[in-house]
């Protein structure tokens, strides 16, 4: 068993997405612009447990920081998050390709359209 | 503006924990919190303006234009949807909606094999669950990734996948700010809270939960009648491995999690004392919803009990403005029976089933949220529509 576990992650729900402004393109970039938000917030908890934790414990060199250099496990674990994070923030790009790709149209209908079909069954 | 303070939502390491529950790194649970206080401030600071807007300019403009009022919601929301404020709460509400399911899947995804491992470990040799892999996975459910959650309830990426289990349960607490209690099962508390309160010569010996999903809300009724024997039926194996598991972990063992569809269960006529469903009617369909009433009549003992936990129905005197955004969820988040489901008249729906029209009831319940600090004042807060921890439960008494 072997997932791609950064893809599925963001994968695209059944249905067309609604876009609530004029231009998709604003839509699109909110949803990059919010993904970028919530990730700044995440290193942003980071540092604040990091600070308190040094400060209740001990302290830490800038040099030792600055000088620090990641064996090749440490590279590869540091680069793969990365990948994800990239994933993460362009994950609306991610779908309406998904929507593209998907040639069923059942699976592209939006929810008035679904909502005819469940009413009859 | 609303100006009152803001009451922070519960962080999310606060979940109850259990042993087939995902581990979360610092950056997980920093994401959920990151999301969880998103949909407090979309709640409370952005929707309030979708009323503000509709009161001071969708409306004096529709009247302008058409010489007249709205006279149904679908009128309402296509006026509203042309407003830039209802447009930029929509686009940011659905992508809190999405992000939610990216990260609930990041995490548990990265870790599917060890969860299917855990669950199985808890699961092997265990005759209280029963999957039938040859079910028919109903239509409402196959074609639709209800609240945008992909894949949906059954769906199985691997053998022994539990995934889509794992994700509801993490996800939940950060969709509800934790309104649903440490467990998310705030809902089942309050019933079987109700119920003992209410009728405490009633004493249930078998009880059937149908779309109990990964089981929240049935382990507190299972709890609240420990002698009695519970079933819990779902069409989605996920969900009932990673639930059993999870009662079993939680040293809850008198619930049976069986795969079965609740519209044709094969359970001879007569044999359950209370049928339950909890949040599930308004996933299902214009005829199957009938067709489980009709089913659940047959089930019930007679002086049996049936039970409907659901958001408030549509009425006639419902504002038309409170119909319309309550129903937001129908079309952007993927719930796409939500609305004709709040429509129906439920005493019809029951009266159809073979149910007295003397013996229907409705009443409010709201949940029993042990997140919540009571010692501390909270700010009063606008309702997060279709989300909130309040309910309307409409049933039966079989006499
Ligand atoms: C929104 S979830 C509610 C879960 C649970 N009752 C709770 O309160 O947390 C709805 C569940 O109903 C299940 N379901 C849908 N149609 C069903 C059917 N016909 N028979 C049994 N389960 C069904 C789905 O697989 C899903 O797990």
């Amino acid at each position: 068993m072997e997932i791609n576990d950064i893809v599925l992650a963001n994968s695209k729900a059944k249905g067309k997405r609604p876009y609530f402004f004029d231009d998709a393109a604003v839509e699109r970039v909110l949803n990059i612009t919010m993904a970028v938000a919530g990730e700044l917030a995440v290193v942003h908890e980071r540092l604040d447990t990091i600070e308190r934790l040094l400060e209740a414990k001990g302290t830490l060199s800038r040099a030792d920081i600055e000088a620090y250099r990641p064996d090749p496990k440490s590279e590869e674990e540091r680069q793969r998050w990365h990948a994800a994070y990239i994933a993460r923030i362009l994950r609306i790009v991610q779908q309406e390709m998904e929507a593209i790709r998907d040639e069923n149209p059942e699976n592209n209908r939006t929810m008035d359209e679904v909502a005819d079909e469940l009413e009859q069954i | 503006m609303n100006q009152a303070p803001i009451n922070v939502p519960p962080a999310w390491h606060r979940i109850g924990k259990h042993e087939v529950a995902p581990e979360a790194s610092h950056d997980e649970i920093a994401r959920f919190n990151f999301l969880s206080n998103l949909n407090k401030y979309l709640a409370t600071m952005v929707s309030p303006g979708n009323r503000i807007a509709f009161d001071k300019r969708v409306r004096p403009r529709f009247r302008r234009e058409k010489g007249r009022d709205f006279e149904n919601r679908r009128e309402v929301r296509e006026a509203m949807l042309r407003d830039p404020h209802f447009q930029t709460w929509s686009a940011l509400r659905r992508a809190a909606m999405e992000m939610r399911q990216q990260a609930g899947r990041s995490l548990v995804l990265r870790q599917a094999k060890q969860l299917a491992e855990k669950a199985e470990r808890l699961n092997a040799g265990k005759d209280t669950l029963q999957l039938n892999p040859n079910l028919t996975i109903p239509p409402y459910i196959a074609k639709v990734d209800n609240h945008l959650m992909p894949g949906s309830y059954h769906t199985e990426l691997f053998e022994g996948d539990v995934s889509a289990a794992a994700n509801y349960d993490m996800g939940l607490f950060v969709t509800t700010g934790g309104a649903l209690g440490r467990f998310n099962d705030g809902g089942g508390k309050a019933i079987a809270q109700w119920l003992l309160s209410h009728h405490p010569e009633f004493k249930p010996k078998h009880i059937l939960d149908i779309g109990c999903g990964l089981g929240h809300n049935v382990l507190p009724i299972a709890q609240a009648y420990p002698d009695a024997e519970v079933i819990a039926i779902d069409v989605g194996a996920p969900m009932l491995r990673y639930g059993h598991a999870r009662a079993q972990a939680m040293g809850i063992t008198n619930v049976k999690f069986i795969q079965m569809d609740g519209q044709y269960t094969g359970f001879p006529d007569e044999s359950f004392d209370w049928i339950q469903t909890t949040m599930f009617l308004h996933e299902t369909s214009g005829k199957s919803i009938y067709g489980i009433m009709k089913e659940i009549y047959r089930m019930l003992k007679p002086s049996g009990l049936t039970m409907h936990i659901e958001q408030p129905q549509y009425t006639p005197e419902m504002d038309l403005y409170e119909q319309f955004i309550r129903d937001w969820d129908a079309f952007y988040n993927n719930e796409p029976f939500w609305s004709k489901m709040h429509d129906i008249d439920t005493l019809e729906l029951m009266t159809q089933a073979g149910f007295k029209a003397e013996n229907f009831f409705q009443i409010g319940v709201r949940a029993v949220n042990d997140n919540e600090d009571h010692t501390k004042p909270r700010a009063p807060e606008p309702e997060d529509h279709g989300r909130a921890a309040v309910w309307n439960v409409f049933g039966a008494w079989k006499k």
